[in-house]
């Protein structure tokens, strides 16, 4: 905290140092999230975002500044960087252009002012997606490469402690991934969390990919099956960020990376990103039950978890004998 | 628990909590906005599901305990248990049909509608 009377008085100049004394002014908080803020700001008139990451957050905000510098490279669209560091306080920093248009996924899917939005975006999405895992993993180097389904079971185990609780079908979920893991050895930079509420749309499609803080390494399968969960379609009843088909979005991503991609592959990905999506719901309602955010909003969220048990055992329906006797 | 057994008068704790959902639904939605209103729709819901779970919740008690007997183990976390380590894999498909059973329970108190219709009120 800054003992200033002024905190945004300090934080404009400290901005300014930052863009070699460019003019700061109109600086609006938009978002402040346990790890970084978002503020909306402009410099010279032009409209600019600064991400300033809070004490205690361990991921490091210039890996994050490094990749987007790697992906607008690649071809991905991405705010431009303008700069990037720490300031005199210590805290991390990045400052992107604005970019205009819609992130809020239900006006996407809903607004007739995104309907012809919707019928490109699948294809911009497996293009986009395409080039971000045609990053070359040297150019981003301090990237996590955790094993997806190692930490999960660990988050899971430790949930499961706290809360005193036990799930079932989350447990024949992991033994379902655990005998079924693709054998794809493909590793490349992976968004970590590229669907609609992350993105920027303007009526004619996409316009930029943003939230890179959990890009890591890993199989780029990941990406396509995370945009496939069922939270992601928000009510739509299309199955690919709820505006695509599974078929569209592996042609379009076959054609943009000129090889076949594995609807097998898909699904399991897509089995796992439901898995995250519950034990991500159940420690959304641990931050309730433990005291850190008491909030009957995300207590109600504890009871969303079986509705992602209920999908992994849609999904694998009649898939079952890898495990024992059918 | 059944009227005979209850000590207390009507109205029930299912009422209770439904008298409290239609005055936020009729009284509060109405007069409030932005976050306020939003965090009234999740008191709804949640209130809503309250009501589903002191109406099914002993059946489903009952239907979940049968289910855990039938595959011999004493508990949830025995079952979650026998799964991981695969002490169960004999018997995959019942252990699979028993727990689809107990997410369709689970599912038909928190959120029905989001469930095949073929699984709702069942």
């Amino acid at each position: 905290m800054s003992s200033s009377p002024d905190p945004r008085g300090e934080l404009a100049d400290a901005i300014s140092i930052a863009l070699d004394g460019r003019a700061v002014g109109g600086l609006t908080r938009l978002s402040g999230g346990a790890s970084r803020e978002t503020w909306r700001f402009e410099a010279d008139g032009e409209p600019l975002i600064l991400q300033r990451q809070r004490a205690g957050d361990t991921r490091d905000m210039e890996v994050e500044a490094s990749v987007l510098r790697a992906a607008a490279a690649a071809g991905v669209p991405v705010p431009r960087l303008l700069a990037s560091g720490r300031f005199d306080h210590g805290a991390r920093y990045m400052i992107q252009s604005w970019v205009d248009g819609e992130t809020i996924a239900r006006k996407i899917l809903r607004d007739d002012a995104f309907a012809d939005a919707r019928v490109s975006l699948v294809g911009q999405f497996a293009s986009a997606l395409a080039a971000v895992h045609s990053i070359p993993i040297d150019d981003v180097p301090g990237l996590p490469t955790t094993d997806q389904v190692a930490q999960y079971r660990q988050s899971l185990d430790d949930l499961n402690a706290q809360l005193e609780q036990s799930h079932p079908a989350f447990e024949l979920a992991f033994r379902w991934l655990e005998a079924n893991r693709p054998t794809s050895a493909r590793r490349t930079v992976v968004h970590g969390d590229f669907r609609l509420g992350n993105v920027m749309v303007g009526p004619e499609g996409l316009r930029a990919v943003l939230d890179w803080e959990l890009a890591h390494i890993g199989d780029p399968m990941e990406d396509l099956g995370w945009l496939c969960v069922r939270a992601w379609r928000f009510g739509s009843e299309l199955p690919v960020a709820g505006v695509g088909r599974y078929e569209e979005l592996l042609a379009g991503y076959s054609a943009a990376t000129g090889s076949p991609a594995d609807p097998e592959a898909l699904l399991w990905w897509e089995v796992l990103g439901t898995l995250k999506w519950g034990i991500m719901c159940m420690l959304q309602a641990s931050a309730h039950l433990l005291g850190f955010s008491r909030s009957h909003e995300l207590a109600a969220i504890g009871r969303r978890v079986c509705e992602n048990e209920y999908d992994i055992l849609l999904a694998l329906e009649g898939r079952w004998s890898s495990l024992g006797v059918s | 628990m059944s009227a005979e057994q209850s000590p207390h008068d009507v109205p029930s704790a299912a009422q209770l909590v439904e008298s409290v959902r239609e005055w936020l639904q009729n009284d509060v939605l109405t007069s409030t906005t932005g976050r306020v209103q939003f965090h009234s729709r999740v008191a709804i819901n949640v209130l809503a599901m309250v009501e589903r779970e002191l109406t099914m919740g002993s059946r489903q008690e009952t239907d979940h305990a049968a289910r855990l007997a039938e595959l011999g183990v004493a508990s949830q976390a025995e079952l979650a248990s026998a799964i991981r380590t695969g002490a169960l894999d004999d018997r995959i498909d019942d252990v699979v049909a028993a727990v689809r059973a107990s997410v369709v329970d689970k599912l038909s108190v928190a959120n029905p509608g989001y469930m095949r219709r073929d699984d709702q009120s069942s």
